[in-house]
This record gives structure tokens, C-alpha cells and sequence, in this order.
């Protein structure tokens, strides 16, 4: 135990050390956080504003026009077409839309806008949106609909879902619970592979270095195995303690970087799920409160569980297949093929999951051991009772713990054998006999 | 005490049986020679003895005491034949590490790699990493990891392979050192002229199985041809029908014979005294381990074939 410690001591240390350490630690979330500021920052911005001069002449407008969008202004303009051109030409306004004379309200004519270049897609959407609505509004007073009654007619009805025991669900919550059950599976997803395939060469840069058989004479190759994949483990678990405050501390700094931020999300509806609920609140706001319907402890403690038990379930694996492999990394390609393949598979389920967490899929893939870290993940954020029943949860965690011994047993008998085998490209069924031969 | 006492070991494989039924003993302060063509079991037996692997039959007494593996394997030494170094870790720490892992404590590690450090002149190296060394440099740090914690068994498998006559040297006077204070040292290799120069005792192992088992000394005596070379001032004319000894070489000046059962060599040398020739030197000629070896080995084929192992 002693050397296993010392193993992975060793494993750790180098690891973060070394500059691609801290290079992927605090420079990748610094440079995604700037990625997604950038995507922010131009969302908000939009285009250059866009100017477009409106020629009243049947003065259904009024000479006002209700501002929402600050990216198009219309300016009033009683020009005429030519002068307008001129302008189009010289740059002062992109555009001008003619509303004609004889222009009727109710008989659906349509409207033609002049620029000199094309029309983006999005201001498309705006100026049409934005002059739909003051038209929209015409004709229903031309009905004599006045607008408070428009108001009060044109609203959705709200459906709240509720469980058959009884408790109320409020809509917003399934939306977060998705985002939370999407994005702890996939962090999971992640994990397994950047951590599996680190253990897989670092066993197979033991064996190729011929370093294996110096140090199997000094400690056992478990101990050497597991020292290996609790060093990385670690390095893992440091890495993502650093990821997550260093989100956390970003995540606060968003508001003070773009203030716009929670304006903008409110004017536009449906950017998310929880937004629609209380158009009133501040966008911040709502998305505070949904989180808080989230069981975090519950959500943090399993996501730590799950990790640590999807990994040393995989690494294990990962380890024997590197010990396996010889000089030629192709070789380790074709070998790793039916570990990827239920972590992808599993993927697959937990897409399924998140939407539906007690298809009898989800409830298959979340007990079995292969699949169960990612695709509880999805389930455990609908909640415990609503999403997995407790028992079910219980029983995942046993089988996990179950499977991650066993595959670190069998995984040990075949890295004994393979990380002292030079020269000879190893099959599958080699590694089962080396796993399951009796010695 | 012996240090290491083999008792019919045996390991097979699904094709072939690597060790069959070997047994040997190495006294304290022995240098050892195991010796057999590629594919003898020799790096299988030695696996055995260092715990690597777990023997199908036999046992091992290490200290008079039944071999476990976890507790004595500080006390043995094992430089492998196919060995190696983490690159990219500097070389001081590698080799405290190395240290550790054998049972050392941190401390005693760092003390012990720095005299070893000085005793061969490589105190610049500690930041240094292995893949700024060569082959033979890598050797020398390779072979004191290995004697580092004094164990009492060291096994070298063809420890001169790469190393330049000085620096083979260098550690050929360190083996005999460990030797002088009491390690015992098991010394594989394919190279029949060091083990002549520096084994005490040897086996020589092929197809697994012992084929050879005694002091150099000994086992050139055991395989000697009465072989005696004899120079003369002046070569004499050839004699035909002495009774004593056949003439089975001639060289300028010397004769080499091949004394008949029944004789000894001082009938030759009467037989040339009574014909008044003026003898300059008399010798006997011993075959070389090499030609031991090749004798034993010759004939067998040079690889093992696979074959089904019901055992």
C-alpha cells in the first residue's frame, strides 16, 4: 500500500508539474470563458446598427414607432425616391421602405424595402417583426379592438406539470434540469476519456521505455497499476476543483463585464427556457432561482461518486490495454475499440435520459455499470424521487462499485502479463485468456 | 548460509516449458554465471527469483527462509536485460525514486544516490534528464539504482552490453567489490569471456532445464581433452608411434598433443627429454567456456519450437 502511495505520488507530481499542467488547467477555461464572452459580446452588439428611412404616406404610423430593438432605427423621411436613392448611395441610411398612398391596412399588401447591399437575415427578422407589430396593431383598432383588450387576449396559458404524489413541478424546472443532467453527464463523458487514455500512455510509455520490468521487481504490478491510475485520478480530480472555481469566479464576473447582459436576455424571449416564466424578473434573477430548484449537494456528491467510479472502472481497462500494446501505437487503436465503444454507447442513453429519465433505456443504462456514470448523471438531475427512484440510485452505486472491482481484477491479470511482453501484437482473446486463465 | 537455494523450479507455459526442474545454490560473496542460448529460461528463472513471477512448482529459500516476494525484495537487486528510464524525469530524482520503491525512506535515498553520485562521477547529472544521456551513461545510472540499497543478491542481466571498456571496467571492479562485502551476484550473459574472467560458478541452462552445474575451474576440468601445448627451441622431427600421446597440432615452434588414456604428462615430457630437445614451455590447454558452451548447446536446435505442454 505504502508503494502504491509513492506510485502515485510520482504520477501526480510529474503530471502537474509539467507546463502543459498549467497550460490546460488556467489557460483553457480562460481562453473558453473569452471564447464565449466573444459569442456574448457580439450577440448583444449585433450588427452595426442598421438605418432605415420610413416614408409614411398613408400615415398609418403616426410618425412614431414603438422602439424595442436598438439595432434598427427607422427614421421618418418624406423624401422622395430619388433623393432617397442618394442617400442609400452616399451611405447616410441603409435602406428605405416606402409605405404607399393607397396603402390598406386589412388588405395584406406588401411592403418593399430598398437597399444598396443585401438585407442580413436577422435584420430581416427585426424590421419585419418591429413594423408587423405597429400593422398588427392598426387592424385590430380598425376592428376596434382597443389595445389593452389585444393585450389581454394575446397572452399563453400556462401549464403546470405536476407529479402524481402530488408536488407541484414548476415548468421552468425540467429546462434546468436538462441543462444540468446534459452538461454533469458529458463533463463525466470527458473525463473518462482524457483521463482513461492518460493512464493507457502512461502504461505505454512504461513498456516501451522498458522501465516495467525494473520496477516489478521492486513492487507488485498492481500496486504499480493502481498507483498509476490514483496518480492521474488525482491529477483529474485537482484539475477539475481548479476548472470549477475558476467557472464559479468567472461566472461572477460576467455581470460586471456586460452589464447589457440581463437587459438583452429579457427583450428577447426564448433564449431560455426559464425566461418565458417571469419576463418581469431580471434574467439573472430567474436563472438563480431555477438553479436553486437543483439539489446540489445531492447533484455534486453523486457527480464526485460517479467520477470516481466511472474512472477507476475505466482506467483499469484503459491500463490493460496499454499494457497490451507494443511499440506501435495503431495497435492500441484497434485494441481500445470495445472500451470507447459503451462510453459512446453510453452518451448515446444519456441524450435519451435527460429528455426522458424513466425510459426502461435510461433505467437499463443507469444500473449497468459501463453506462451508469454518465447516464445516471442525466437522471439524478430530474430530482431523486421524480427522476430516480432511491432504491434504483442505490443499486446503480453498489453494481458500479461491483463493476469497478471486477475490471480492476481482470484488468490486473492481464497488465501482469502484458507489461512484460515485448514483441508480439496481443489479440483480444490473448488478453481474455491472460484474464481469465486460472495461475 | 546459502544466500538462495532453488529447489526444483518449474514454470510452463502453454507451449513450452520455460524452467524444468532447476535447482541450484549461491553462496554469500559468490559471483554467479547463468549462462544458456536465447530462449534457455534464463529470464524466466530469474523473474522467478526476483518475484516477478510466481513459480508453477518448486521453491525458493532467499536467507534460509521460505522467498516473499513483498518483504524481500528489498534485499535483491534486479538490472534486467531489456531496461529502461522515465525520460523525461530528472536523473536524480529517478533514481531516489527507484529507491523508494525498493523500501528505501526518502531521506536515506537521497544520501545514498549522492555518494553513489560521487563514487562514479556523475554528481553533474542530478537535474539532468535521461534523454540527455547515452546509452553507456543511462548504463551506469541503470546499474547503481540497482546496487543502491545494498541488497544482497544482485542480478545483472548482461550489464556490459553498451559500455565502453572504461566504463565496463568501472563497474566490473564494483561488481567485485559487492562481492567482497558479502553480495552474492547472479550474472547473465551470452559473453563467455567475462564470465570466465569473473564467475566463480556457473549453470548453463538449455531448454529450460540445467545442463551444466559447477565452478569454472571445475567444469573446465570436467570437459578437458588432455589437450598440452609444448614449445620448442627448435622443433623436433615428427615422431611416429609414441605410445604415450598424439600429435593433433603444429604451430612454428610448438607442438600441440593429446596425451592417451593411461598417461600423464610427464611421460611426455620424458619422451622429449630423452631426445635431448630443449623444451621452452609446457602447458595445458583447457577449452574455453565458449567452446564448453557451443558443444553443449550444438546439435539442439537453435530455437525452441512451440509445442503443446501437457503438464
Amino acid at each position: 500500500m505504502n508503494k502504491t502511495w509513492i506510485i502515485a505520488q510520482r504520477e501526480f507530481l510529474t503530471r502537474v508539474k509539467k507546463k502543459t499542467f498549467l497550460v490546460t488547467t488556467i489557460l483553457l477555461p480562460l481562453l473558453i470563458f473569452g471564447f464565449y464572452a466573444m459569442i456574448i459580446y457580439f450577440s448583444i452588439k449585433g450588427a452595426d446598427d442598421y438605418k432605415v428611412a420610413l416614408v409614411d404616406k398613408a400615415n398609418i404610423f403616426n410618425n412614431s414607432i414603438p422602439s424595442t430593438d436598438k439595432d434598427i432605427i427607422f427614421e421618418f423621411s418624406k423624401d422622395d425616391t430619388a433623393t432617397l436613392n442618394r442617400q442609400v448611395e452616399k451611405g447616410t441610411i441603409d435602406g428605405y421602405l416606402v409605405i404607399p398612398e393607397d396603402y390598406k391596412l386589412l388588405n395584406n399588401d406588401t411592403l418593399e424595402l430598398t437597399s444598396a447591399k443585401t438585407v442580413g437575415l436577422t435584420t430581416r427578422g427585426s424590421i419585419e417583426r418591429r413594423i408587423n407589430r405597429v400593422l398588427e396593431e392598426k387592424r385590430f383598432l380598425l376592428q376596434n379592438i382597443p389595445k389593452e383588450k389585444l393585450d389581454s387576449l394575446r397572452r399563453d396559458t400556462e401549464i403546470t406539470y405536476r407529479g402524481l404524489d402530488g408536488t407541484g413541478e414548476q415548468q421552468s424546472k425540467a429546462g434546468i434540469s436538462y441543462a444540468v443532467g446534459f452538461i454533469s453527464g458529458f463533463l463525466i463523458y470527458i473525463i473518462l476519456f482524457i483521463y482513461g487514455t492518460m493512464v493507457m500512455r502512461g502504461v505505454m510509455e512504461e513498456k516501451v521505455n522498458r522501465i516495467a520490468e525494473v520496477i516489478v521487481s521492486s513492487v507488485r504490478p498492481f500496486q504499480l497499476m493502481m498507483g498509476k491510475i490514483v496518480g492521474i485520478g488525482a491529477v483529474g480530480l485537482v484539475q477539475f476543483i481548479i476548472w470549477a472555481l475558476l467557472i464559479v469566479f468567472l461566472q461572477l464576473l460576467l455581470p460586471f463585464i456586460f452589464p447589457e447582459l440581463a437587459g438583452q436576455m429579457q427583450s428577447s424571449p426564448g433564449i431560455g427556457a426559464g425566461v418565458q416564466v417571469a419576463e418581469s424578473k431580471s434574467a439573472i434573477a430567474v436563472l438563480m432561482e431555477n438553479l436553486s430548484f437543483i439539489n446540489w449537494p445531492l447533484i455534486l456528491g453523486s457527480f464526485v461518486f460517479y467520477f470516481l467510479g466511472g474512472y477507476l472502472l475505466y482506467s483499469s481497462l484503459f491500463a490493460a490495454v496499454g499494457s497490451a500494446v507494443n511499440e506501435d501505437p495503431q495497435d492500441a487503436q484497434s485494441l481500445v475499440l470495445p472500451i470507447t465503444m459503451p462510453i459512446i454507447f453510453s452518451i448515446v442513453i444519456m441524450m435519451k435520459a435527460v429528455n426522458d429519465p424513466n425510459s426502461g433505456l435510461a433505467v437499463f443504462g443507469s444500473l449497468f455499470p459501463l453506462t451508469s456514470p454518465i447516464v445516471m448523471m442525466a437522471r439524478i438531475a430530474h430530482g431523486v424521487p421524480e427522476g430516480v427512484p432511491v432504491w434504483e440510485l442505490i443499486l446503480s452505486g453498489v453494481f458500479l462499485i461491483i463493476g469497478f472491482i471486477g475490471t480492476t481484477w481482470v484488468a490486473a491479470k492481464i497488465y501482469r502479463t502484458g507489461i512484460l511482453l515485448y514483441g508480439k501484437k496481443v489479440t483480444w482473446k490473448e488478453m481474455w485468456k491472460w484474464a481469465f486463465r486460472k495461475s | 548460509m546459502n544466500v538462495l537455494e532453488v529447489n526444483n523450479l518449474k514454470k510452463y507455459y502453454a507451449t513450452q516449458k520455460a524452467v524444468d526442474d532447476v535447482s541450484f545454490t549461491l553462496a554469500p560473496g559468490s559471483i554467479f554465471g547463468l549462462l544458456g542460448p536465447n530462449g534457455a529460461g534464463k529470464t524466466t528463472l530469474i523473474r522467478m527469483i526476483t518475484g516477478i513471477f510466481y513459480p508453477d512448482e518448486g521453491q525458493i529459500l532467499f536467507n534460509g527462509k521460505k522467498f516473499n516476494p513483498l518483504n524481500d525484495v528489498i534485499n535483491i537487486g534486479y538490472m534486467p536485460e531489456e531496461r529502461g528510464l522515465y525520460k523525461k524525469m530528472k536523473i536524480g530524482e529517478q533514481a531516489v525514486y527507484l529507491s523508494q520503491l525498493k523500501g528505501l525512506d526518502k531521506a536515506t535515498a537521497t544520501e545514498k544516490v549522492k555518494e553513489w553520485f560521487i563514487k562514479f562521477e556523475m554528481q553533474s547529472w542530478w537535474t539532468k534528464k535521461v534523454e540527455d544521456l547515452s546509452k553507456g551513461m543511462s548504463q551506469k545510472l541503470q546499474f547503481v539504482t540497482t546496487v543502491l540499497h545494498q541488497p544482497k543478491l544482485i542480478i545483472l542481466d548482461e550489464p556490459f552490453s553498451g559500455l565502453d571498456p572504461v566504463n565496463a571496467n568501472l563497474i566490473k571492479d564494483e561488481i567485485y567489490n559487492l562481492a567482497q562485502k558479502g553480495s552474492s551476484i547472479i550474472f547473465s550473459t551470452h559473453r563467455m569471456e567475462q564470465v570466465e574472467e569473473i564467475c566463480d560458478h556457473i549453470i548453463l541452462m538449455n531448454k529450460g532445464q540445467k545442463i551444466l552445474d559447477g565452478t569454472v575451474r571445475g567444469v573446465k576440468q570436467q570437459f578437458k581433452e588432455n589437450l598440452f601445448s609444448i614449445s620448442f627451441e627448435n622443433l623436433p622431427a615428427l615422431a611416429n608411434g609414441v605410445p604415450s600421446f598424439d600429435i593433433v597440432g603444429k604451430q612454428e615452434n610448438s607442438l600441440v598433443v593429446k596425451i592417451k588414456d593411461g598417461y600423464k604428462p610427464n611421460d611426455v615430457l620424458q619422451y622429449f627429454l630423452q631426445q635431448q630437445q630443449s623444451i621452452t614451455a609446457f602447458n595445458e590447454l583447457l577449452p574455453s567456456l565458449n567452446e564448453i558452451f557451443i558443444k553443449l548447446v550444438e546439435g539442439t536446435p537453435l530455437s525452441r519450437q512451440f509445442q503443446k505442454i501437457t503438464a
